[in-house]
């Protein structure tokens, strides 16, 4: 039994093998294209596939624009001229760091919302003590008022304390 | 603290439920494969592409000009195209104006579907590395554009067009545009 789940294994990586082997090769002058291609591709939303880069998309219209990318990158463009060209054509929605708008405000929400609960929970801590605080100040005048009413029982309050 | 602002401390979170679950619920229903297009209001882009049935005819953006018209982007892959290139040949019938883009296909299947189908396009323009369509923002076919008479797009639509979008959406903004143009020129729009 060990033996054909090893070749089942086998077989299953070195199809995966294969599945790298045919993505497209791409012939750079020098590293720093290369590794802008590597920068864009990796920025760059594909169109077509919902949350894919265009490096990782298998998709045919990631293979198209990575080849635009590798061909603006190939005429020597920089990262901007190629984001331009792309958001041009897509739109915000194709690239992965879009820029201020009131769209992409919602994302400093969740901060907002912690600061407001802290700023909540801070106020509501200070209040909570000034009120303990008056509760005992109500609860000594009170006692007052009880021992000048009722004597007796006033004994039997200061009899309890001393017993704490 | 008033009895009226206790009631309203309670309801605050009562609204901000209310208030979340509406935009959670509309993000139901809306569709993310829907994407803006960047070139609403902007002119076709410019190209110069061969004419499926003469290779050696080339058009330019030109093309689009003078009457509103559709530019459908369409290839012999693509299934859903199937599925609204009956409408489409509809459409003809009903004198509305298509153009063909031939997205990243092969000219002898495109002929031999045009055949076969019918062809409800005025024009069929071949695409066959998808230069058109990369300047267009095309992301799949079918796509449907309305450009009006002065080669602006009106409007993108993104999957198959049908009767029920054609009627709630795609008409009123074609006709309104073929209306104005009957308007604009003194001559109308002579067929």
């Amino acid at each position: 039994m060990k033996p054909i789940i090893s070749i089942v294994f086998l077989v299953l990586l070195s199809v995966g093998g294969y599945a790298n082997a045919a993505i497209e090769a791409y012939q750079f002058e020098d590293e720093k294209q290369e590794a802008l291609f590597r920068e864009l591709t990796a920025e760059l939303r594909c169109p077509k596939c919902q949350n894919q880069n265009i490096a990782d998309s298998d998709a045919a219209l990631a293979q198209d624009l990575r080849e635009k990318v590798f061909l603006m990158v190939s005429e020597g463009q920089d990262k901007q001229q190629v984001v331009d060209y792309m958001v041009a054509r897509y739109g915000h929605f194709v690239h992965y760091q879009p820029p201020t708008s009131a769209a992409t405000l919602i994302m400093v929400g969740p901060i907002l919302l912690i600061v407001i609960a802290m700023i909540v929970v801070f106020w509501r801590v200070r209040q909570g003590k000034l009120e303990s605080a008056t509760d005992e100040l109500d609860e000594e005048v009170l006692n007052k008022i009880l021992e000048q009413d009722q004597p007796d029982s006033s004994d039997l309050v200061s009899n309890q304390n001393n017993k704490d | 603290m008033t009895r009226g602002q206790r009631v309203f401390l309670f309801l605050i979170p009562f609204i901000l439920f209310i208030g979340l679950s509406a935009f959670l619920m509309r993000g139901l229903f809306s569709d993310p494969r829907e994407l803006e297009s960047v070139l609403v209001g902007k002119p076709v882009p410019e190209f110069q592409l061969p004419d499926l049935y003469q290779p050696t005819k080339v058009h330019d953006q030109t093309l689009f000009g003078g009457e509103p018209m559709l530019l459908n982007i369409w290839a012999t892959w693509c299934p859903t195209c199937k599925a609204e290139h009956a409408f489409l040949n509809q459409l003809a019938e009903q004198g509305v104006r298509i153009v063909g883009l031939n997205y990243k296909d092969d000219p002898e299947k495109a002929k031999r579907w045009l055949a076969q189908l019918g062809n409800p396009y005025r024009v069929n323009l071949l695409d066959e590395r998808g230069t058109l369509a990369l300047d267009l923002g095309v992301y799949g076919a079918p796509e449907t554009y309305i450009i009006d008479g002065n080669g602006v797009v009106l409007h993108r639509h993104v999957g198959d067009v049908n009767p029920r979008n054609w009627q709630a959406k795609l008409a009123p903004i074609y006709h309104q545009a073929a209306s104005k143009q009957v308007a604009g020129t003194a001559s109308g729009v002579a067929r």
